[in-house]
Order: C-alpha cells, then sequence, then structure tokens
C-alpha cells in the first residue's frame, strides 16, 4: 500500500511537471511580450527592460521556463494585465465562492443520484426505474448553461422565488471569515445572511449538479444491479432476511465502493460546469474569472489558473484511487 | 439433404442487434431527421436568417395572440426568425462537433494504433503525454486552447479555433480506448497465426488490428461526439467560439440571455431544445450500440 502511494506520487509529479509545461507553452504561443503581462500594459520601456533582466526574457526558453517554475513553486504566478494584482491572490479570494458552489452541487448529486439508483435497481424494470433511466439520459445531454438560464427563467423571473444572482443580496451584510458565505453566517451567528446565502446557491448548484447527479445515478443502478446478483445475497435471501434488510445492511454497502471512482471521475466535470454556471449566475468565483481572462488575454492569469485547476484535478484523482483502495479490501495495489 | 447454415459476418450482426434496439433506432432517426433539417436549412428555413427589422423585434411565436404570421418560434432582438436561425445554426454547432470528433479520431487511432500495437518506447511516451492532458478539466483546456490560438492567428476563423481545441482534448480519450482494443487483439490466437505465416506488420494492422478494434471506438465515438457537440455549444456561448452574426445555438444562447430578465423566453429556450435533442439522440445511439456491439456492458453505466 506504501510503496504504491509513493509510486503514485512519483506518478503526479511527473505528471505536474507536464501540466506546467504545457501550460508555459501555451502562453509562450500566445502573441506579445511576456514582459508587458509582467510589468502591466501601462508600463515604461525602462520598467520593461528592467523586468526582462528580472525575469531572464533574455534567456534561453528552457531556462526561462525553469525560472518560471521556481516562481511558481514559491506561489508567485505573476500579476493580472488587467487588475495587476497577484494571480495567487486572486486565486485565493475567489476559490471560496468556487469551493461552496462545487460542495452543494456535489452533495445534491450524491444524494439524490444515489438515492435514485437504488430505488431504480431494487424495481428494476418498474415505472420508477424508465423515470429515473430517461431522467438521466436527459441529465447527462443537458446543457448546463441552458438549464441554468431556464432555472432563472421560470423561478426568478416568472415565480420571483429566489435571486437571479450574486452571492448575497444587496444590504445583506456578513463579516468574511472563510469566505464560505453559508459557513461564515453559521460562525457568526447571522441568520438573514444564512438563509440569503442558501436561497442565492439553490439555482446554480442545482444546474451544477445536473450531470454529475445523472452518472451517480446511472452507475450506483448497474453497480446495485449487479451486487444484488451475487451469491452473498442470495445466502441473505435464503437465510430468511428480509428484502429490506438485504438491500439496505448488505447490497448497498457493496454496491457503493465503484461510486466513490464516479464521484472522483467527476471534478473535471464540476470544474468546467464552475465556468459555464458562474458566468451565468454572475457569482465571483474561478471559473467566472477564467472565462473572462481568456477573452481578455490576461496571460498570466490563463496561467495560473489553469496550472491550479489541473492540480487540483491530479489530486482529486489520486484522493479519489488511495480512497477506493481504503474502502475496497478486495483491491490490493502493488 | 444438405442444409447450408446461413453466415453472417459480425457487422450484419451488429446491424441486426441495432434494429432490435429501439431506442437506439429511436436515436438515430432523430439524428438523421436533426441533420437533414440542418444541412437543407436553405431549403426548410422559412426566412433568411440575418433578415433583420427591428420593428418586428422580440415577438413571440404561435403560442400568443401576438405573433407575426410565418414567425412560428418568434423572433429574436433583432427581428429576426429563430426557427431559421436554429436550422442555420445547427450547421455551425454540429460541424464543428464533427469535425472536432473526426480530428480526434483520427489522431485518436494513430496514437493508440501505434502505442499498442509496438509497445515499449512509443507506448510509454504516447501514454505519458495522454496522461499529461488528462489532468486538465476538457471544457476549461478547450477553452484555453482555442483563446491562445485565436489570439495567435486572428486571420482564421475561430469556429476552425474551435475544431482543433475540442478535438486535441478528446484525442487522448479516444487513444486509450484504441490502445485497450489493440491490446486484446494483438494477443489473439489469428495474429499470432498472421504472425507465423509471415504476413507484414502494416498487413496485419490494416487488415486485422484496425477493423477489429474499430466496435469499441464507434461506440466510443457516438458518445463523445455528444459531448462534443455541448461543448461546441459552451465554446460559443462563453464567447471564444463562432461570433455574431453567426447563428451558432450557444452564441444564440448567450445572446438571448440578456433579454431573459424582460420575459423573452422563446430567444433562449429553442436553441436549448436543439442541442439537448442533438445530444440525447447521440447518447441514446451511442447506449444502443454499445449494447449490440458488446452484450456484456448491457445495463452498464456510462461514465
Amino acid at each position: 500500500m506504501k510503496e504504491y502511494i509513493l509510486k503514485r506520487l512519483a506518478m503526479l509529479i511527473f505528471v505536474l511537471l507536464g501540466v506546467s509545461i504545457i501550460t508555459f507553452a501555451l502562453v509562450r504561443a500566445a502573441p506579445g511580450d511576456p514582459a508587458i503581462y509582467l510589468a502591466g500594459q501601462h508600463a515604461t520601456p525602462e520598467k520593461l527592460e528592467e523586468i526582462r533582466e528580472k525575469y531572464h526574457l533574455n534567456d534561453p526558453i528552457y531556462e526561462q521556463y525553469l525560472i518560471w517554475l521556481k516562481m511558481a513553486l514559491h506561489g508567485d504566478l505573476g500579476k493580472s494585465i488587467q487588475t495587476n494584482e497577484y494571480v495567487t491572490r486572486e486565486i485565493l479570494h475567489r476559490l471560496p465562492t468556487t469551493l461552496e458552489l462545487s460542495l452543494f452541487a456535489i452533495i445534491i448529486a450524491t444524494i439524490i443520484g444515489i438515492i435514485a439508483g437504488i430505488i431504480s435497481a431494487v424495481r428494476q424494470y418498474s415505472m420508477t426505474d424508465y423515470g429515473v433511466m430517461v431522467g438521466a439520459l436527459f441529465g447527462v445531454s443537458m446543457p448546463v448553461f441552458w438549464l441554468g438560464l431556464m432555472l432563472i427563467f421560470i423561478f426568478s423571473v416568472k415565480l420571483g422565488w429566489l435571486p437571479v444572482g450574486g452571492r448575497l443580496s444587496t444590504g445583506i451584510e456578513l463579516h468574511r471569515i472563510t469566505g464560505l458565505y453559508v459557513l461564515d453566517s453559521i460562525l457568526t451567528l447571522n441568520w438573514t445572511a444564512f438563509v440569503d446565502s442558501i436561497r442565492h446557491l439553490i439555482l446554480p448548484s442545482v444546474a451544477l449538479a445536473t450531470i454529475p447527479m445523472a452518472t451517480i445515478a446511472r452507475m450506483t443502478r448497474s453497480s446495485m444491479l449487479e451486487v444484488l446478483r451475487q451469491d452473498f445475497i442470495r445466502t441473505e435471501r435464503a437465510k430468511g432476511l428480509s428484502e429490506r434488510a438485504v438491500v439496505y445492511k448488505h447490497a448497498i454497502k457493496n454496491a457503493l465502493i465503484p461510486i466513490v471512482t464516479v464521484i472522483g471521475m467527476n471534478t473535471g466535470i464540476l470544474i468546467g460546469g464552475a465556468v459555464l454556471t458562474e458566468t451565468i449566475f454572475s457569482l465571483p468565483g474561478l471559473g467566472k474569472y477564467i472565462a473572462n481572462a481568456i477573452l481578455a488575454y490576461d496571460y498570466p492569469v490563463i496561467q495560473g489558473f489553469t496550472l491550479f485547476f489541473a492540480t487540483v484535478m491530479v489530486l482529486a484523482n489520486l484522493a479519489t484511487d488511495i480512497l477506493y483502495v481504503y474502502i475496497d479490501p478486495r483491491i490490493r495495489y502493488r | 439433404m444438405e442444409k447450408t447454415v446461413k453466415r453472417r459476418t459480425r457487422t450484419q450482426d451488429v446491424i441486426r442487434q441495432l434494429r432490435k434496439n429501439k431506442t437506439a433506432m429511436f436515436g438515430m432517426g432523430m439524428m438523421l431527421v436533426i441533420f437533414i433539417l440542418c444541412a437543407g436549412a436553405p431549403l426548410f428555413a422559412p426566412h433568411d436568417p440575418n433578415d433583420s427589422d427591428l420593428y418586428r423585434g422580440n415577438r413571440p411565436g404561435f403560442w400568443s395572440s401576438d405573433h407575426i404570421p410565418g414567425f412560428w418560434l418568434g423572433t429574436d432582438y433583432l427581428g429576426r426568425d429563430i426557427l431559421s436561425r436554429i436550422l442555420y445554426g445547427g450547421r455551425v454547432t454540429l460541424s464543428v462537433g464533427f469535425v472536432a470528433l473526426g480530428f480526434a479520431l483520427v489522431m485518436g487511432v494513430i496514437l493508440g494504433l501505434v502505442s499498442g500495437y509496438f509497445g515499449g518506447l512509443a507506448d510509454n511516451l504516447i501514454m505519458r503525454f495522454v496522461d499529461i492532458l488528462f489532468a486538465f478539466p476538457a471544457l476549461l483546456l478547450a477553452l484555453v486552447i482555442a483563446g491562445t490560438l485565436a489570439q495567435r492567428y486572428p486571420d482564421v476563423s475561430r469556429i476552425t479555433w474551435s475544431m482543433v481545441a475540442i478535438g486535441i482534448v478528446y484525442t487522448p480519450q479516444m487513444a486509450r480506448v484504441m490502445r485497450g482494443a489493440v491490446l486484446v487483439i494483438k494477443e489473439t490466437e489469428y495474429i499470432e497465426a498472421e504472425h507465423a505465416i509471415g504476413s507484414s506488420t502494416w498487413r496485419i494492422i490494416f487488415k486485422h488490428v484496425l477493423p477489429n478494434s474499430l466496435a469499441p471506438i464507434i461506440v466510443y465515438s457516438t458518445l463523445m461526439l455528444a459531448t462534443a457537440i455541448l461543448d461546441a455549444a459552451a465554446l460559443g456561448f462563453l464567447g471564444v467560439g463562432a461570433q455574431a452574426p453567426s447563428p451558432e445555438w450557444g452564441l444564440s444562447l448567450s445572446i438571448a440571455r440578456k433579454y431573459l430578465i424582460s420575459g423573452v423566453w422563446w430567444a433562449a429556450t429553442f436553441p436549448g431544445i436543439a442541442i439537448l435533442l442533438s445530444v440525447l439522440s447521440l447518447n441514446l445511439l451511442g447506449d444502443g450500440l454499445r449494447d449490440a456491439l458488446d452484450p456484456r456492458l448491457k445495463g452498464g453505466a456510462k461514465l
């Protein structure tokens, strides 16, 4: 086990190095003088020359890469061209918004997806089963950005139940501690802000949850059907255990193992979805920021955010695989 | 009297299986209808997609008494016919998806074949590269590539860069699937027999390995075409793909978004339904194909 984790960590370093090379290459493929990205658009020629010296932009390209990598490892990803703010600071400042949205989405997707999948499997070929499967099919085929717009139209514009976008209504004050507004409002016992931030989270997290929810429901169903066919379940039934006990005590425990992987594999979908969802609901998170940066060709931001997202994804995959080994005693990696 | 056993090829077998699968046939039919309607847009569209008239801007369609005859799905903010724009827009969105997938298919099949068949250093290099590309969230990588390329080569249409970007993003998945299939076939006895009778490597690859590894690739391509279309529309929606006045579906949605608050729901609803139906039909077909080509996976989950 230890050996496996060490091997995976070595692999992780290799992949991250590759990711950094590709991110660096993408930015260097862009036109223009990189000194301007670092110094800002209004820098004087002297300042630019100083920057070129400082960041070794006159050196060969591989040396430049090494310098950039060294800076990135020290948490310095340069400054945004648009705001002149440090990219690392922007990431840290915006992360809570995206994190809160993704956590809500993954909780909704997991709970509803697993329940729907189990019901579907237990009543295979019933109307409920077909309903869940058709729903899941629509779920995986859904353009997230369109669903977001439809939710806004129905629940905000027509019914007026929920806000159109943003994180808090104007006029509501909240002391920022973690940046996760729901948590902050609990910590400061600010119930008005608590209710308000949840109301703002409902529509975007439902939109973001759709695709993961559908894949989790499909996976739960097939995994559950597989387990229900196995010998030990037949033994449980033969022992005279009630169907309820068979399903809830024994089958589910075994059926949930592969679902961990599916949840882990949805990290990429969640990040891509966050870009779209945050844009639609005007949430000041990482996704909206990088979408804007791409349109404005703000290269330090694109570079920094891409590196950050890829790192998150690689770590999430690693965590999923290790977790998988822990919960499934049948698997022993070497 | 001798009875001849009717022999069926694998392809005929698959077609038979597929024809029995009603949902797959339904998906295929739906895709064909969408495809024909969009390809034949000049024939079917009631209006010129760019014919604007501000006096008939944001008017509802057939469901309202306020509609203009002949504009069944209403008009957008410039008074352009939404139905015609959807038909023409499909040509853009669907071509981006199809070309991107074709790109990924060709690249993925070549990389997967080389990697799986020859193994060794080539396999190691290709697969490590694939691992690295996999570390990027798909839509984000497509966005960054399309955005950067468009800035570098402003003369080339942004639609072309969307195709390339999505193609690059899907290549690693295709390569992995192909490699897996090749590895299985390489070990079979008839390939061993080919080696024994002294067939050349190229003959073995093109006559035996390639045709026999196509089944998983076809299933995968269908399902991936569905997501490629979603991504094509997403790039348009985020402003990196097609540019105004293109009737591209994602772009139409992002423009319609501004008028949603004032109650103009039809401009945003119908292009979205077009995307949903295209993707849905391909998912139906892909699931059916998978069941027909690989009965062991029947009822399995799509990941």
